[in-house]
């Protein structure tokens, strides 16, 4: 680890807070429904959408009715890209010719970018028609993005208001999410990247002679428009397959800078929104806090993991002044690799700008704990909120508990319903994780996709359904994730980890909305201190880390312990 | 659940429109004209021809050239297209070698690697000549990685191998402000440069 490196994370950190500061304010005049400096250009086009779709804005909905909206919308999303993707041969836009896509794997990727998920068990350049990057996956890196900061706000409306029936209209709040944050900022970012040097152009690739005579092709292809949402959105599906390490998605120090601080700026932003509709200003930077002392000890980790190196390499003469390189860019560095990694993660971004099947094992670590913490560091866009607010729905629970006590958090009593649901929720992502792994650990259908021996193998199974489970999108890219088996049982945990996980949210949210709010008193456990971010850190560490312990241990932690011993696979 | 299906289909048809076909051309239309050449490939000439991009690394063999990192990208093999070959620095399917830390086939590589360098007479090896990159198509190496082949390149165009290190040393790009990004080298432009210096 170097003083500069730390200093290159520490500003990356500071402009993203520099930045979501405003832009919380913005948002939270955004879906409050108040005027912005963009509504005179942006009112007229989202009236025309609402009169075309028979959208009355006025028009709320309770918990149910905003459910249902909400999955009817990912329903048609997920049908009209599996159509996309199947049918991609008869489409425009395809100057390599490419076929359409299998149907486990267009099931697979349609499951997946409706989610938000954005696994990739294709590699982009090999595979997708530029239309279909387009009209088909850019489309719901924007929409599921969206569909995730609805659902946020709807969250946040329940603390705001009292004895409401309703949470909003899904409708609205997609729309607004999409036009009024998502498209602005993605136009100026997708400008910023091209400036950098991604490219931005509808030929498909060049050829070239390179020096020594030999024939070079060179995929190309609409790329920056695509990066700039998949950061945004913390969706995380590249263009091309390798995602931000390639040179193309990512060509400098600078526009790895850029490709940090997009992925973070909305997630960073939206607990500054939820702080200023609730009208409890602390409590968002309480959120705040607690994620970005978790998100900063993962960055920690995986640099001084990284900078140490591999020690099976070194003993063979390698230098170790630039620690591990397998699987990493020159240009980056370990520092902002590092930060990369647990970013991606701690987001539920999924883009990478390093293999993750080749970090050290506790550079491997972290990633995939953070992802099985929940990925609310401060997670994606939208889910990374309501996922913090469920954890601080159980700190407060647990605190109550203690001193026997009715909890309550932002004034609102939580009782058995809650806490019912809201275990519910956090139970899904170990049901899921734990279960496929352990059905597919003893497939040998299963097992022919490992690239891997020993512990890594294992890693590659969890991390997958990890992954998938938690709507992240990384790999240990090492496991031919293309197969029916994967396709398959991956599609179905990237459904569970985003539908099953946000119904019973919301039905929390309806139910804090009809609450009437309980008037602060000598007994009220303050939500907005220290104590209590402790608390909650506490309790992220704790259900979240014991959860997967003994998994962990057979996978990464086991594999450190061999390879200090000098085991190889 | 049907009297949501009309705004779902309605608003997933109008924002296919915006967010898919109207936002990729009108961001390729504006790249047109603030970045024509990065909006392309950055792609670079010589002679009128295209030698490759500045952005993506090539498979440099001979000893008359600086060598890139080695590359773990594959092609589909001519013979069987269910099978893949080994295709270093294939840019029309990037790929790293997904190797965990413990893998006998990363340690045997870099060891072939470390061997093959050390019987060029290389003493101190740095740590990205022998691990192949995330992308398959790293362009850079780090100085040192360029300085460690100077001894090959100068005997090879016979040229004093203190002008060879003197052009990596011109060729080497700093971090920005001296603070973000690490030292490194282009190889395609540093081949580029050599080539002026003395054409094969």
């Amino acid at each position: 680890m170097s003083t500069i490196g730390w200093v290159q994370i520490c500003l990356t950190l500071a402009l993203v807070l520099l930045a979501a500061i405003p832009l919380g304010a913005y948002m939270a005049k955004v879906f409050g429904g108040g005027h912005t400096f963009v509504t005179p250009v942006l009112g007229p086009l989202e009236r025309g959408f609402y009169r075309l779709a028979g959208v009355d804005p006025k028009r709320e909905q309770g918990w149910l009715a905003y459910s249902l909206a909400m999955l009817a919308f990912s329903v048609v999303g997920f049908a009209s890209l599996y159509a996309i993707l199947r049918l991609q041969a008869f489409l425009p836009w395809n100057p390599q010719g490419f076929d359409g896509l299998s149907a486990d794997l267009a099931f697979n990727t349609a499951i997946s970018f409706v989610t938000n998920t954005n696994w990739q068990a294709y590699g982009g350049e090999t595979t997708m028609s530029h239309f279909s990057q387009m009209a088909g996956l850019a489309v719901h890196n924007f929409l599921s993005a969206a569909t995730g900061i609805a659902l946020a706000v709807a969250v946040t409306r329940a603390f705001a208001r009292t004895g409401s029936a309703t949470l909003g209209n899904f409708w609205v709040d997609l729309t607004r999410a999409t036009l009024y944050v998502l498209l602005p900022i993605a136009i100026i970012v997708a400008l910023a990247f091209v400036a950098l040097g991604v490219p931005q152009t509808l030929e498909g690739s060049v050829e070239a002679t390179t020096l020594e005579g030999a024939k070079q092709v060179i995929a190309l292809g609409p790329i920056a428009s695509q990066e700039a949402i998949k950061q945004l959105g913390t969706n995380g599906g590249g263009f091309l397959n390798a995602n931000s390490a390639h040179p193309f998605e990512n060509p400098t120090a600078i526009s790895n800078v850029l490709a940090i601080f997009s992925m973070l700026v909305v997630s960073t932003a939206l607990p500054i929104a939820f702080g200023r509709m609730v009208g409890a200003q602390r409590q968002g930077y309480a959120l705040l806090a607690a994620m970005a002392i978790l998100l900063v000890a993962g960055v920690a980790i995986v640099y001084a993991a990284e900078t140490s190196g591999n020690p099976l390499l070194t003993a063979l003469g390698l230098d170790p002044a630039m620690g591990n390189m397998e699987g990493k860019e020159v240009r980056f560095g370990q520092a902002m690799t590092a930060l990369f990694v647990a970013v991606t993660t701690g987001l539920s971004c999924g883009a990478v700008n390093a293999m993750h099947a080749s970090l050290t094992p506790l550079g491997g670590f972290v990633p995939l704990l953070l992802i099985q913490l929940g990925e609310v560091l401060p997670g994606g866009v939208g889910s990374g909120l309501y996922g913090m607010i469920v954890f601080a729905i159980l700190a407060v629970f647990v605190a109550g508990l203690m001193v026997g006590r009715t909890p309550e958090f932002l004034g609102k009593k939580i009782e058995a319903r809650e806490m019912k649901l809201a275990m519910l929720a956090v139970l899904i992502l170990p049901l899921v994780i734990l279960g496929f792994s352990s059905i597919a650990v003893m497939l040998p259908v299963a097992l022919a996709s490992l690239a891997n021996a020993g512990p890594h193998g294992l890693t590659e199974i969890l991390y997958a359904y990890s992954s998938a489970a938690g709507n992240n999108g990384s790999a240990f890219a090492g496991l031919n994730a293309n197969t029916p088996w994967f396709n398959t049982t991956l599609g179905i945990s990237m459904a569970l980890g985003r539908f099953a996980y946000v119904v019973p949210v919301l039905a929390i949210a309806g139910s804090i909305a009809a609450k009437k709010r309980v008037p602060v008193s000598a007994g009220t456990f303050p939500t907005d201190t220290p104590l209590f971010v402790g608390l909650l850190i506490g309790v992220i560490l704790i259900l979240g880390g014991l959860q997967f312990f003994p998994a962990l241990a057979l996978g990464p932690i086991v594999e450190h312990v061999l390879m200090l011993a000098g085991q190889t696979f | 659940m049907i009297q949501h299906l009309r705004p779902a289909i309605v608003l997933m048809a109008l924002f296919t429109l915006l967010t898919g076909i109207a936002y990729p051309l009108a961001i390729t239309g504006l790249a047109a004209i603030i970045a024509p050449d990065a909006a392309h490939g950055s792609l670079r000439m010589r002679d009128g021809v295209v030698v490759g991009s500045e952005l993506i690394g090539q498979n440099f063999s001979t000893p008359r050239y600086f060598h890139p990192r080695p590359s773990a990208t594959s092609a589909s093999d001519p013979a069987d297209a269910s099978k893949t070959v080994d295709a270093p620095y294939n840019a029309d399917n990037s790929s790293g070698s997904n190797l965990g830390p413990l893998s006998q086939k990363l340690v045997d590589r870099v060891k072939g690697d470390v061997e093959s360098l050390r019987s060029e007479g290389v003493a101190a090896i740095p740590a990205d000549a022998v691990t192949t990159s995330g992308s398959g198509l790293d362009p850079h190496v780090s100085p040192a990685t360029a300085l460690m082949q100077a001894p090959r390149v100068a005997r090879e165009r016979h040229l004093p191998e203190e002008r060879v290190r003197d052009l990596v040393q011109a060729n080497v790009e700093g971090p920005l402000f001296g603070l973000v990004g690490e030292p490194r080298v282009n190889v395609l432009l540093l081949n580029l440069a050599l080539d002026r210096l003395n054409l094969p």
